[in-house]
């Protein structure tokens, strides 16, 4: 188990250290096909893995207001909004976290 | 800018541990693959147990598809330094090096030596903080039923936040969260990540195609 991690971990290194090295090798032009279609990949992938990891934290389909995910969620949306800080919205998202977890459950 | 890293270091650190690895594993990771949103999304694959090499590291290239057009902007720049500098500006070409570094590109010149600089004290603030975040959550019998795990999210929804400018963009992630909810409760494992990303992703494009 434990030595299939560090594989894993090396295998992650290795793939990344190829993506970082990748631009290098292609001759890429801008504005190509693949990079108006690339660009798209953040906003994707972060919703991707945030929607679930709220909607379903423990892997099963948990809508409603005691899900502490959700509400902790909606709470860090208003924060990022309004500040477009990343301290204040990990910080009060982490604290609403915590409060509801030790009230609520 | 390199103080941005702090919060998303110690989310490693309290990450790394809730999802069942190790401090050393968390740490080498952090030492190793240097890559934030690439490491948060193994470690939710690896918190959900039953996932193998082959879809963590495939998620690994996914998620950092975007390095190569940033290496791609900066290759003709790059590739005229020497291959000791080469090789540690490549290994440690990091969202966060690549504005700073193309920031002040545009107010001067580049210079690669101020990118391993910056490179540099990225390097060790991201191993510090995974390191702090491990120690914290150390001391935290089960991080799990503390919601400890909601520290990625929290901080995703920040970038994600900055990135919802236009229609298309919230129709690209409304398809993904849509598709990923869906993909999540039909596919078996964590295929849904990038099955989502890669509909949401044709989805964009075709909208801009069309615009």
């Amino acid at each position: 188990m434990r030595s299939e991690i560090i594989s894993i971990i090396i295998g992650m290194a290795l793939v990344t250290l190829l993506t970082r090295a990748a631009g290098l090798l292609f001759n890429m032009k801008s504005n190509a096909v693949y990079e108006r279609w690339l660009k798209h990949i953040p906003t994707a992938m972060l919703t991707a893995l945030i929607i679930p990891s709220l909607l379903m934290p423990r892997g099963t389909l948990f809508i409603s207001l005691r899900n502490p995910y959700i509400m902790a969620g909606i709470v860090s949306v208003l924060i990022a909004v309004k500040t477009k800080s990343i301290f204040a919205t990990v910080g009060f998202g982490m604290i609403t976290m915590l409060l509801l977890q030790g009230f609520v459950i | 800018m390199i103080l941005g890293v702090v919060p998303f270091g110690l989310t490693c650190g309290i990450m790394g541990l809730t999802v069942g690895l190790t401090a050393f594993e968390t740490i080498l990771m952090s030492g190793l693959v240097f890559a934030g949103a690439a490491q948060f999304t193994a470690m939710l694959l690896l918190g959900s147990g039953a996932v193998g090499f082959g879809v963590v590291v495939l998620t690994t290239v996914v998620v950092n598809l975007r390095h190569i057009l940033m290496s791609a902007s900066l290759a003709s720049v790059i590739k005229k330094l020497s291959l000791p500098l080469k090789s540690i500006l490549i290994f440690s070409l990091t969202d966060e090096a690549f504005a700073i570094t193309t920031a002040r590109m545009e107010k001067s010149t580049y210079s690669g030596l101020y990118q391993a600089v910056v490179s540099l004290l990225l390097y060790i603030t991201w191993i510090l903080t995974t390191a702090i975040g491990v120690l914290f959550t150390s001391y935290i019998a089960d991080p799990l039923a503390w919601g400890l795990d909601f520290a990625m999210p929290a901080s995703f929804i920040v970038f994600l936040i900055h990135r919802l400018k236009n229609a298309t963009s919230a129709v690209v992630a409304l398809v993904a969260g849509v598709s990923s909810v869906a993909g999540a409760l039909l596919l078996p494992g964590k295929w849904y990540i990038i099955i989502a990303c890669v509909l949401a992703c044709t989805v964009g494009f075709v909208i801009e195609r069309r615009g």
